[in-house]
């Protein structure tokens, strides 16, 4: 099967000039994302994990394609995102939608929730009669769980997690075959959190969409998602099969990320081997040479300085990117 | 582990209730400015001011340009405001009635200001967002263009303008209408930057919204609060401004008049006891002046989302 999404070596660098610098002086280049592949089959959902600032936002803005890759390719259904003409351009943006973090900034204040839900629609498809964008727009609110009566409501008129209901429907309404959701429930109460956890689930399965799933942390993502992908400094550190890399991560990364998930039983809590993260998120102005997380790695040797490991394949689509990983087996979390 | 989605489930039943009115941000604006006693005060003032511009004319017993001449040489005993002989404010220094001189020159002045506002908010708004929208090259040239026309000094260019071209109302509006949107620019460019940072403009880009219809759907709107308070504010600067070109002589022409203009015939005549010919222009300046000031201030609380 081809995949729906593929990703080859994506860079993304943005130039930053320190303020009050001169105008001639170069801008340094700020590596958001390096050399990060990956590929994304119909139906899937893949979580991506990493701390903030780790380059998450940035992948998903250069698959939706507003902003520029530096380096590498992004291939949606085999057209290469970057040299698309402007009618494969408009079909991939109809097809790509994206989920935001801050569900009530990503609404206009100033238009209604029936607006807001019907602008995709109207944008691709402008001739639409009223009376069916409006029965439209019903019907998926209806769907993710609004009352259609609140049509005429604007924004601040609603819960957080209403406004991400709406933010859902917004980037349904055209029936898209990718949904990127950029840490859709960080901003959310923890019971909300669940309810729209479950609704994009329920989304996932009942429309066949894939999905590309962001999170700073496992415990949300590992339900969801069918593949996970963590991220450290822009780099992939470990990518497998969401049960393998919550159960049996092999990076010294991934192992630290999902013992620093509490378990809720206080006997297991106290048993469980902690590899404690130390240390801040070294600045992607200047990335440590060799592995990028040597800085901080429990098991960091003395020649982790010297190259940047490859992805390793340790057999079953599972990759890690570091030449001492082993498996440790981690106590499972709520399972 | 998640606990069930009860939300969703009985959805469809609820489905046929009537539908909702939102409220809008303008309508809770609205509100607000309503409990501010001195802006709805003023408003009703300048509501009444407007309708004394428009309909004032009906109630003059004389024609704006009807010379009395049974008045003249004695200006100031038979032109002095009475009601009997339907001066009700009396005769300028030519006899003409003050009344129907000063509803023109009302009309005039408030035009000149409200045309010079609508400049800045239809050719400002659209200029500064556009500028502050595409960002890079294109704001810094766009903005480069309004330092450089900043730096002209206007009221020199203006005076001229009308030395060289005769003075005319339509010479007046034009150099009013060429500075008036240059802080509006500055102003619209400033909050659009801020604006376009925001994630529901992403959004729209990544939908394929065209960059038109996000400066006019999603810029504009949001920036529309401050517009609207800049504007308010820049009617009686205009005003002002006009008086003052007037006031040099330059302004409108007679048989046209305004406030700046009768003010300033009225200033001639004070010194020989018509003190009317200045007081009642003057009256209806100054209340129109401070009237937008008040109801600028007001519209400015209201919107301020900083109150919120
Ligand atoms: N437009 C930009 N210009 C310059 N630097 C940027 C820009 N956008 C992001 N960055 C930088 O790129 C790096 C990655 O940012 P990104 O937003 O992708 O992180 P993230 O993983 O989404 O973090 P978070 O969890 O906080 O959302 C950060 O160091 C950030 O400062
Ligand atoms: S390569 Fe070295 S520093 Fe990097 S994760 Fe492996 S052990 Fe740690
Ligand atoms: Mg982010």
């Amino acid at each position: 099967m081809n995949p729906l999404l593929s990703v080859r070596n994506l860079s993304v660098t943005f130039d930053v000039r320190r303020p009050g610098s001169w105008p001639w002086t170069p801008a340094m280049k700020l590596h958001a994302v390096s050399e990060v592949s990956f590929d994304l089959q119909p139906g899937e959902c893949l979580g991506i994990v990493g701390e903030s600032g780790s380059g998450k936002s940035t992948i998903a803005r250069a698959i939706v394609g507003t902003i520029p890759s530096s380096g590498g390719n992004i291939f949606f259904e085999d057209h290469d995102l970057a040299n698309m003409d402007t009618r494969q351009r408009r079909v991939h943006r109809r097809d790509v939608q994206m989920i935001f973090q801050d569900p009530l900034a990503a609404l206009n204040p100033r238009m209604t929730v029936g607006e807001i839900i019907a602008e995709p629609l109207i944008t691709h498809e402008p001739n639409t009669p009223r009376k069916e964008v409006k029965r439209r727009v019903g019907e998926l609110m209806e769907r993710v769980g609004l009352l259609p009566n609140l049509i005429n409501r604007y924004p601040h008129e609603f819960s957080g997690g209403q406004c991400q209901r709406i933010g859902i429907a917004r980037a349904l309404i055209l029936k898209p075959k990718l949904i990127i959701c950029d840490e859709p429930v960080s901003a959310l109460d923890v019971s909300v959190q669940a309810q729209v956890i479950n609704l994009l689930m329920e989304l996932q399965r009942d429309m066949g969409l894939s999905m590309i799933f962001i999170a700073h942390d496992l415990s949300v993502v590992k339900h969801i998602s069918d593949r996970i992908l963590v991220l450290y400094l822009g780099r992939v550190m470990e990518t497998a099969e969401a049960h393998k890399l919550t159960t049996a991560p092999e990076h010294p990364y991934s192992q630290a990320l999902i013992s620093s998930v509490p378990i809720p039983d206080p006997v297991l809590e106290r048993a469980r081997h902690r590899p404690i993260l130390e240390g801040e998120l070294p600045s992607p102005l200047r990335p440590p040479s060799g592995c990028v997380f040597r800085t901080r790695c429990p098991k960091v040797q003395p020649d982790c300085a010297d190259a940047k490991p490859a992805l390793e394949d340790v057999g079953g689509r599972h990759f890690v990117a570091c030449p001492y990983h082993e498996a440790q087996q981690v106590l499972v979390v709520n399972e | 582990m998640f606990p069930n989605r009860a939300a969703v489930e009985g959805v469809g039943d609820a489905a046929q209730l009537a539908e909702i009115k939102g409220r809008s941000l303008w309508a809770d604006a609205r509100t607000r400015f309503f409990r501010n006693k001195a802006a709805v005060v003023s408003l009703i003032m300048l509501g009444l001011i407007g309708a004394f511009a428009l309909f004032g004319q009906f109630f003059a017993q004389y024609d704006k340009g009807f010379v009395d001449f049974s008045l003249i040489g004695s200006n100031a005993n038979k032109g002095v405001p009475s009601i009997e002989n339907g001066h009700y404010f009396g005769t300028d220094s030519n006899g003409r009635d003050l009344y129907a001189r000063v509803v023109q020159g009302t009309g005039i002045s408030l035009m000149v200001g409200i045309v010079g506002a609508m400049v800045a908010v239809i050719v400002g708004t659209l200029y500064g967002a556009t500028a502050g929208y595409f960002g890079g090259r294109i704001d810094g040239a766009m903005m480069r263009i309004v330092d450089v026309l900043m730096s002209i000094p206007f009221m020199f260019v203006l005076i001229l303008m009308l030395v060289i071209f005769g003075r005319s109302i339509f010479m007046l509006f034009l150099g009013i209408g060429l500075i008036s949107w240059l802080d509006m620019a500055r102003i619209a460019r400033g909050q659009t930057l801020t604006i376009k940072n925001k994630e529901f403009v992403e959004v729209a880009v990544a939908t394929g919204v065209r960059p038109i219809k996000i400066i006019l759907r999603h810029i504009v709107p949001n920036l529309l609060g401050i517009v609207i308070v800049y504007a308010t504010l820049l009617v009686p600067s205009m005003i002002i401004f006009e008086s003052f070109i007037s006031f040099l002589g330059l302004g409108v022409q007679e048989p046209n008049t305004s406030l700046g203009a009768l003010i300033n015939e009225g200033a001639r005549t004070m010194q020989f006891g018509y003190y009317w010919q200045i007081a009642y222009p003057l009256f209806f300046f100054v209340v129109t002046i401070f009237a937008f000031f008040f109801v600028g201030d007001g519209l400015r609380d209201a919107l301020d989302p900083k109150d919120r």
